[in-house]
Parts: structure tokens; C-alpha cells; sequence
């Protein structure tokens, strides 16, 4: 198998072209079937590797398999190779990316049925599998950007599939070009990899890394660079408004790249490096401070929103900071662990959504919606149990996973897990709504909807159900110490962070605490589950209409702390003035004033010779004369 | 071929100098004034019988007879050039239906 990994992204890249030379010309299931099965196949084959590592790890051996394909450029003392490098960490993101991907192409081939860009969709799905897998195969940072690029290219793509919308066109303007601000941290930080360490493959610059102090300047500026590019993947704070904006691409899209996989590459490469980040404290604190805040900030705002999609952007947003989080305070396992059972349940609840979205013909506003309960009764199922997962009430995948994050921060500073615990109650609270206000009550659109309510077909059902068996029991993965378990992921884990290890944290929490900590969690989960339940169900509450009176923080809440005015206002307005003032200056009167100056300096003065050309036999011989008159004397007068 | 160069060593260089510069000057002067298309064709003969007589004279008081034998070939080539200048001129009359050369002024701007 290990000779063959270049085959896990090549077989997307040929789906792609398949499908995308023949988009209008194969029947839509020959396209499905060519979509689906390149996916499965990598799938496969990356499960073949994961077991691969597993039996390298179990005996003992290094458990990395790398693969040079070829060179790509040397320049100098400079030599970048496209090479490929598996490790846990790597066969793991393979897991996802092609696990998950496989079930939302599946899911995709029905919930997209009716769409005329049916062969666009699933071309750019497949696109989007190679560039992601190369990403997270990638054994330098170079190949990781290419990976990084693609798949901002594939994201921008699927947000604006419904380009002639113009707000979806915009919304995935604004998502390229934030990433962009990331993208070009990324960049930076590649640049100042070479200077430092005159290699960009991991495992120099990795082992070169360990024997530098910590607290490094150089060290700082690179940690920082690369911190940025993440907050732009992964939408942190500053740079977050564009993943609830980037809610505008079909459904599938929003499970698959902003919610299960592109977005938590930011994570994969702080984890990848983790080296680089143990040793500049400063960075490991911004990063802590920055992902809590992100949490908070869209947990908040997720509270009102009355769209569905929207309200699981705002979490998908919140559980990027709390992985950052995670990884600020030194939890990097945990943070992987997150990225996990998030790629479980947000996929899954995602797809639920779609799933109730296509069952209410397109129809995403949660206050027209309600008691769906038993026309879909699988959907329901299944979104419920994605609900506890996030809700973090055990046993489900999300309280283990959180749990671990939140004990990191307990131990790095009470203040910071007392913010992630009120973020906790915040998530228990919109996705107890979001269900409540979906599933229960009475239905509140019209009578044409509900006559044509429907259960999905078993395209849609069948990944619903295997994300909620993952959803379920993913937290076995890394099953605690304190409740009997051997952190399983962080062993198998290990060797991502043996170049670090002196300085890594590690968790020594009494398990009494660690009890405390978890139960406080589970109990206020469940607690605001009830509150949730009273309010939406029992007293039947539906969100206000458009316009009527708010409280102030409700409001706050609604306008999403008008951070989209607010970045209107300070950058969008003053670039766009800055804009029309080099235009209308600079472009206009200066540029063109150059240019056209010169074209009329030739236009006069072709004007005054032309009358040389008089047409008269005449004049031409006494030009002819008096110039051999001229040369004579010339002759003459030089010798 | 004794006797004719003498006769022609007769006549002092300068004046066969100061003659073909006048009879070159005439025709350089008919070629610019004169309109009439003829007339500047009989013009360049004139320059062009100016400068083989010239030819002919050096030739004779440096006694090398290269000098004649260009003469030859300038002959040759006038008459060849008169007969092409007179079938433009044919052509030219036959479409403007004159022979003044300011007629042929369409070819400018």
C-alpha cells in the first residue's frame, strides 16, 4: 500500500476531470456513480494505510511512511520536492476528509438531483477531495500550500455554485478574499521557514526547531504568521465573518468544507507544528485568548439567529474556538480529538438540516418550521443525538472531546475554562432551540409545505445514520483516563509530538477535579437543555418577526454585534474611497494624462511634417537638390 | 586617335570645366522650373551630356581612355532611360491628357 499513496488524491483529480469535461454529456448517474466512487476509493485506500501505520505503530517502528515523487524546483541550496508524508496525524485527516467526503457525496447525489449544474457540483466536490488530501499529505510546507490554495479555490467555487444570486456571488468574494489576508500570513511564514531553517520539509525544520530556546524571536514571527493563516481557514477573530456568509453554497458544501474538513485545516497545521508553537508561549497564549473569544463571540450571535444554516455556522465558528483554544493552552491532541467528533456531528447536523431544508422546499427559516418530528422521523433521530454530541452531554462524542479541552484550560487558568463553560451553556442552548423550534410544537408554514412534507430517500438517510453511529460512540476514540480509558488517540498520537516533548503540558488534574469539571459541564448542558425545552416547547415561544422590539443584547445578538457594519465601516468603506480616489487621480489624470499626451505630441507633430509630403514632382527635386548641395558642402567644409 | 586628342588638348581644361558646370546648372534649373514633362526629360540629357563630356575631357588630358569607354555605357543607359521616360509620359498624357507634371500631385496625403 505505501508505495501506492499517490493514488489517494490522484483518483479525486481523475474524477474531476471526468466529470468536469463531461458535465452536460454523461447521464446523472453515470456522474454520481464516477463522483461517489473515486471518493470511496480513496477511502479505502486510506483505510488500508491507516491500518498500515497502526500495525508500524503497534510493533514498535517509526510509524511514517514517506514518499518522494519527484523534485519540483531546486534553486541554489534550495530544494522542494512534491513529496508525501503519512503519520497518524495524516492517515487520520485521510479518515476524515475521505470518510465523511464519501458519505456527503452520497448524500449529495439526492439532495442535488434536481440541480442543472449536477456535473459542476460533483466535479468541484471531487476537486476539493484531491486538493484536501493533498494538504494533509503534503510532507512540506510548500506542498501543504498548495493544498491550502486549492481548497480556498474549491470553497470559493461552491459558495458561489449559485453564482447568478448575486449575494452568493458576494458572499463568496468575501470568503476568498478574507482567506487571502490568511493566506498571505501563510506565505510569510513560509518565507521566513527558508531563512531560518533552509528547508521546508517538516522533519528539518522540526528537528532543527527542538534544539532552539523557547521564546525564540524568529520562532514568534513564524508562530504568529502561520496563527494568522489559520484564523483565515479557519475562521477566528478577526478575519470569521465569512464562514456564516460562506452558508450561501448548497448544503452539502457547508457540511463537508466548512464544517467537517476545510476549515479545521488550520488546526491540522498549528498540530502539525506544534513543535514551532510549544516553543513561543506568547503565541500558544494569543491563540488561547483569540479561540475562546471566537467561541464566545459566535456562540452569542448564534443564540437569535432564525436561520437554520446560519445558526450552525455560528457553531461551527465556536467549536473552531474551542479548538484553538485547545491548542493555546497546550491541549493538542485534545484539539485534534475535537476536530474528530466535529467532523462527526457538525457534518451530520448539516446534512440534517439539508435534509429538512429539501423537505421543506427550500425553506430555512426556523419560525416556519416546527413539528417535523414525525414526517422525518430518521432526521429527527439523528439530529438529536448530533445535538447532545454538541451539547456535550455524555455519552456522546462532544463531551469527551470538549471535556478534554476544558480541563487544559482548567489547569492553564480557571478563568479561561469558566468562559468555555458559559460558551458550553450557550451551545447547549441554540442547538436545543434549533431542534425544539425544527422538530416540536405545531408546523407554522403553509399548508402546501406541510401536504408535501417527506421523509428523505435512503441516499440522504444512509450517511445521517452512519454520522449519528459516529456521533454516538466517537468518544471512545480517546476515552479518558479518569473514567477508565488510556487516551487511545494520544498514544496513537505520539510521535507527532516527540520532537517537542520536554516542553509539552500535560494533564495533572487530580481525577476528583477532572470529575467536578465534567459534571458541572454534563449538568449545566443538561440544565439549559430543559430551560430550552420549557420556553420553545411547553410554552410553544417563537423568535420575534423581523422589525419587532428587541432588549439591547438581544438585539446585539440578532445583528450579529454588527461586526459586518463595523468591518464595513473600517475597511471595506475607506478601501473603496481609497479606491475611487486612485481612479479617478491617479488612473484618470495622471496615468492616462501621460498617455495621452504622448499620443497627441505624435499626432501634432505628424500634423507639421506631413506637409513635407507636398505631392508636387518640383518641390521633391529641389529637396533632392539642395540635400546633395547640403552634403557637398558638408564634404568639403570636413575635409 | 593621335589627332583627335590633340585637337581636343586644344581647348585649356578649365574652360571644358567652367562649360559642363554652366550646361549642368541649365539643365539642374530646367529640371526645377520648367513644368512641362518633355522639357524636364530633354533637361536631365542635358545634365547627363554635361557630365560625359566632362568624362571625355579629363579622359584625354590624363591620356586613359577608361574614361571614354564610361561614356559608352552612359550613352547606352540614357537612351534606355529616354525610352522609358517617354512611354510614362505617353501613359501620363493618356490619362490626365496633359503633360504637366503638377497634374501628377495626387499622390499625397
Amino acid at each position: 500500500m505505501s508505495e501506492l499513496i499517490w493514488l489517494i488524491p490522484l483518483i479525486p483529480l481523475i474524477g474531476f476531470i471526468i466529470n468536469g469535461l463531461f458535465r452536460n454529456t454523461l447521464p446523472k448517474i453515470a456522474i454520481g456513480f464516477i463522483g461517489c466512487s473515486v471518493v470511496l476509493a480513496s477511502f479505502l485506500m486510506s483505510l488500508l494505510l491507516y491500518f498500515d501505520i497502526a500495525a508500524l505503530r503497534d510493533s514498535g517502528q517509526v510509524a511514517e511512511i514517506t514518499m518522494h515523487l519527484f523534485d519540483w524546483f531546486t534553486v541554489g541550496q534550495l530544494n522542494v520536492g512534491l513529496s508525501f508524508l503519512i503519520d497518524p496525524l495524516s492517515s487520520l485527516m485521510l479518515l476524515i476528509i475521505t470518510g465523511v467526503g464519501f458519505l456527503i457525496h452520497l448524500y449529495s447525489y439526492s439532495y442535488m438531483g434536481k440541480d442543472g449544474g449536477f456535473g459542476k457540483f460533483f466535479a468541484y466536490l471531487n476537486l476539493f477531495i484531491f486538493f484536501m488530501s493533498v494538504l494533509v499529505m503534503g510532507s512540506n510546507y510548500l506542498v501543504m500550500f498548495i493544498g491550502w490554495e486549492g481548497v480556498g479555490l474549491c470553497s470559493y467555487l461552491l459558495i458561489g455554485f449559485w453564482y447568478k444570486n448575486s449575494s452568493y456571488a458576494a458572499a463568496a468574494k468575501k470568503a476568498f478574499v478574507m482567506n487571502r489576508i490568511g493566506d498571505l500570513g501563510f506565505l510569510i511564514a513560509m518565507f521566513f521557514i527558508l531563512v531560518t531553517f533552509g528547508t521546508l520539509e517538516y522533519n528539518g525544520v522540526f528537528s532543527q526547531a527542538a534544539g532552539m530556546t523557547v521564546g525564540d524571536s524568529t520562532l514568534l514571527i513564524i508562530t504568529l504568521l502561520l496563527f494568522v493563516a489559520a484564523t483565515g481557514k479557519s475562521a477566528q477573530i478577526p478575519l470569521f465573518t465569512w464562514l456564516p456568509d460562506a452558508m450561501a453554497g448548497p448544503t452539502p458544501v457547508s457540511a463537508l468544507i466548512h464544517a467537517a474538513t476545510m476549515v479545521t485545516a488550520g488546526i491540522y497545521m498549528v498540530v502539525r507544528s506544534n513543535i514551532l508553537f510549544t516553543l513561543s508561549p506568547v503565541t500558544m497564549e494569543i491563540m488561547a485568548i483569540i479561540g475562546l473569544a471566537t467561541a464566545l463571540v459566535a456562540a452569542f450571535i448564534a443564540l437569535t439567529q432564525n436561520d437554520i444554516k446560519k445558526v450552525l455556522a455560528y457553531s461551527t465558528v465556536s467549536q473552531l474556538g474551542y479548538m484553538f483554544l485547545g491548542l493555546g493552552v497546550g491541549a493538542f491532541t485534545g484539539a485534534f480529538f475535537h476536530v474528530l467528533t466535529h467532523a462527526f456531528f457538525k457534518a451530520l447536523l448539516f446534512l440534517g438540516a439539508g435534509s429538512v431544508i429539501h423537505a421543506m422546499g427550500d425553506e430555512q427559516d426556523m419560525r416556519k418550521m416546527g413539528g417535523l418530528r414525525k414526517a422525518m422521523p430518521i432526521t429527527f433521530s439523528t439530529m438529536l443525538i448530533a445535538t447532545i454530541a454538541i451539547s456535550g452531554i455524555p455519552p456522546f462524542a462532544g463531551f469527551f472531546s470538549k471535556d478534554e479541552i476544558l480541563a487544559y484550560a482548567f489547569q492553564h487558568n480557571p478563568l479561561l475554562w469558566a468562559v468555555g463553560f458559559i460558551t458550553a451553556l450557550f451551545t447547549a442552548f441554540y442547538m436545543f432551540r434549533l431542534l425544539y423550534l425544527t422538530f416540536f410544537g405545531k408546523f407554522r408554514g403553509t399548508a402546501d409545505q406541510q401536504s408535501k412534507l417527506h421523509e428523505s430517500p435512503w441516499q440522504m438517510t444512509l450517511p445521517l445514520v452512519v454520522l449519528a453511529v459516529l456521533s454516538a460512540v466517537g468518544g471512545l476514540i480517546n476515552w479518558p483516563e479518569a473514567l477508565g480509558g488510556n487516551f487511545a488517540l494520544a498514544g496513537f498520537l505520539a510521535p507527532i509530538y516527540e520532537s517537542g516533548s520536554a516542553y509539552q503540558v500535560s494533564l495533572t488534574l487530580s481525577h476528583s477535579t477532572e470529575f467536578i469539571l465534567m459534571g458541572a459541564s454534563a449538568l449545566g448542558a443538561l440544565v439549559i437543555a430543559i430551560f430550552a425545552y420549557n420556553k420553545y416547547v411547553t410554552r410553544a415561544g417563537v423568535p420575534l418577526q423581523e422589525g419587532s422590539e428587541q432588549g439591547l443584547l438581544h438585539k446585539l445578538s440578532y445583528n450579529k454585534l454588527y461586526i459586518d457594519e463595523l468591518y464595513g465601516a473600517l475597511v471595506v468603506k475607506p478601501l473603496n474611497q481609497l479606491s475611487i480616489f486612485l481612479y479617478k487621480t491617479i488612473d484618470r489624470l495622471a496615468i492616462d494624462g501621460i498617455v495621452n499626451s504622448v499620443c497627441a505630441f505624435i499626432v501634432t507633430s505628424g500634423k507639421g511634417i506631413r506637409q513635407l509630403q507636398s505631392g508636387y514632382v518640383g518641390f521633391y527635386i529641389l529637396m533632392m537638390v539642395l540635400a546633395i548641395v547640403g552634403i557637398m558642402i558638408y564634404g568639403i567644409l570636413a575635409i | 586617335m593621335e589627332n583627335i586628342v590633340d585637337q581636343i588638348q586644344g581647348v585649356p581644361l578649365n574652360h571644358y570645366i567652367i562649360f559642363c558646370s554652366i550646361m549642368f546648372a541649365i539643365g539642374v534649373t530646367g529640371v526645377l522650373i520648367r513644368r512641362n514633362i518633355i522639357i524636364i526629360m530633354m533637361s536631365i540629357e542635358l545634365m547627363l551630356n554635361s557630365v560625359n563630356l566632362l568624362l571625355v575631357a579629363f579622359s584625354a588630358y590624363r591620356g586613359d581612355p577608361s574614361g571614354q569607354v564610361f561614356v559608352f555605357f552612359v550613352m547606352a543607359l540614357a537612351a534606355a532611360e529616354v525610352a522609358v521616360g517617354l512611354a510614362i509620359i505617353v501613359m501620363v498624357y493618356r490619362n490626365t491628357k496633359s503633360v504637366d507634371i503638377e497634374s501628377l500631385s495626387k499622390l499625397r496625403w
